[in-house]
């Protein structure tokens, strides 16, 4: 993985494939603590402690199509690489929380990436589950910036309409596009 | 973001959707189905999708779903998207960059004839 963003998009699909149907993803950039944290959130089928520890493994993995996992684990490592770490909290039946957190400044951190392309493809790929987006910054005098995007009235909104018709693709993509832009550190690329 | 403003004008975009929907006949229900296992995403499938939703957008291609699946099992072959036009069998690309997505979108979704070069044999 390349970007943030991707490691994002990855963990949220584990949050689908766990049957979730709320997924919160929670990215807050501070130069002030110099710290990137991201956060995702779900209420699906959730883990045992057992199984907790062991999809820190590369080797572990529910899937039946490969034998190697991946995923979390390589989260884990890109945030470690930049004083950082990961933790996860989960229960059975109770969902999961994924925290990954980065010295912001750190010269091995992973560029945030494209965070409003990761936003669009998981809204359009899985129409079902609820989407709550939370773009963040503080930069160094302690100015606080945020997009937040809760997919409810979007969908409310649209009812049979199909988001992947080109008039609606057009207006979410800049919706998101631009909250982002105007939220973005001047300073990050 | 001043939120009523955007759900007017959300309002107003639906409506269009809508009746251009209406006007189009579109032929069959098409699907495209891009993998985003973490073998996808670490491959590019993110681009991929990109590349397909941006196609959808510049061509005003409506009745066009877009969805996504798992790891297949040929995580050599990422990124991976398939095809589905009406009840015609499903069409399985590898090695599908952004470039490849739009051809697909253009001769295959549009036009409806395969893009040979990149089907995987299954």
């Amino acid at each position: 993985m390349r970007e943030v963003a991707l490691h994002l998009m990855d963990i949220a699909e584990n949050s689908v494939a766990a049957e979730a149907r709320n997924v919160c993803i929670e990215v807050h950039e501070n130069l002030q603590s110099d710290l990137l944290k991201v956060i995702i959130t779900d209420d699906g089928r959730g883990m045992d402690a057992e199984t907790a520890k062991q999809v820190l493994d590369p080797f572990y993995t529910t899937r039946t199509t490969r034998k190697v996992g991946l995923g979390i684990p390589l989260l884990k490592l890109a945030a470690e690489m930049s004083e950082g770490g990961l933790s996860l909290v989960t229960e059975a039946g109770k969902g999961a929380r994924i925290e990954a957190r980065f010295r912001h400044s750190h010269i091995d951190r992973m560029p945030l990436g494209d965070l409003a392309s990761t936003f669009l493809a998981l809204l359009v790929s899985h129409p079902k589950i609820h989407w709550v987006f939370d773009y963040r910054t503080t930069d160094k005098n302690g100015n606080v910036d945020n997009f937040e995007f809760d997919d409810t009235e979007l969908k409310k909104e649209l009812g049979e309409v199909s988001i992947t018709e080109p008039e609606i693709l057009k207006f979410v993509r800049g919706l998101i596009e631009e909250g982002i832009q105007a939220t973005a550190l001047q300073t990050t690329v | 973001m001043p939120a009523i403003k955007s759900l007017e004008e959300l309002k107003r975009v639906r409506e269009e959707a809508l009746q251009k929907k209406k006007m189009k006949a579109t032929p069959g229900n098409v699907q495209v189905i891009v993998a985003m296992g973490t073998c996808g995403i670490a491959a590019g499938a993110r681009d991929t999708m990109k590349s397909v939703l941006s196609f959808i957008e510049s061509n005003s291609l409506s009745g066009v779903t877009v969805t996504q699946t798992g790891c297949i099992g040929m995580c050599e072959q990422e990124p991976i998207m398939q095809v589905v036009i009406g009840d015609q069998p499903k069409v399985v690309y590898g090695k599908v960059n952004a470039e490849v997505a739009e051809q697909i979108m253009k001769q295959h979704v549009q036009n409806g004839i395969p893009v040979k070069d990149y089907v995987l044999p299954l």
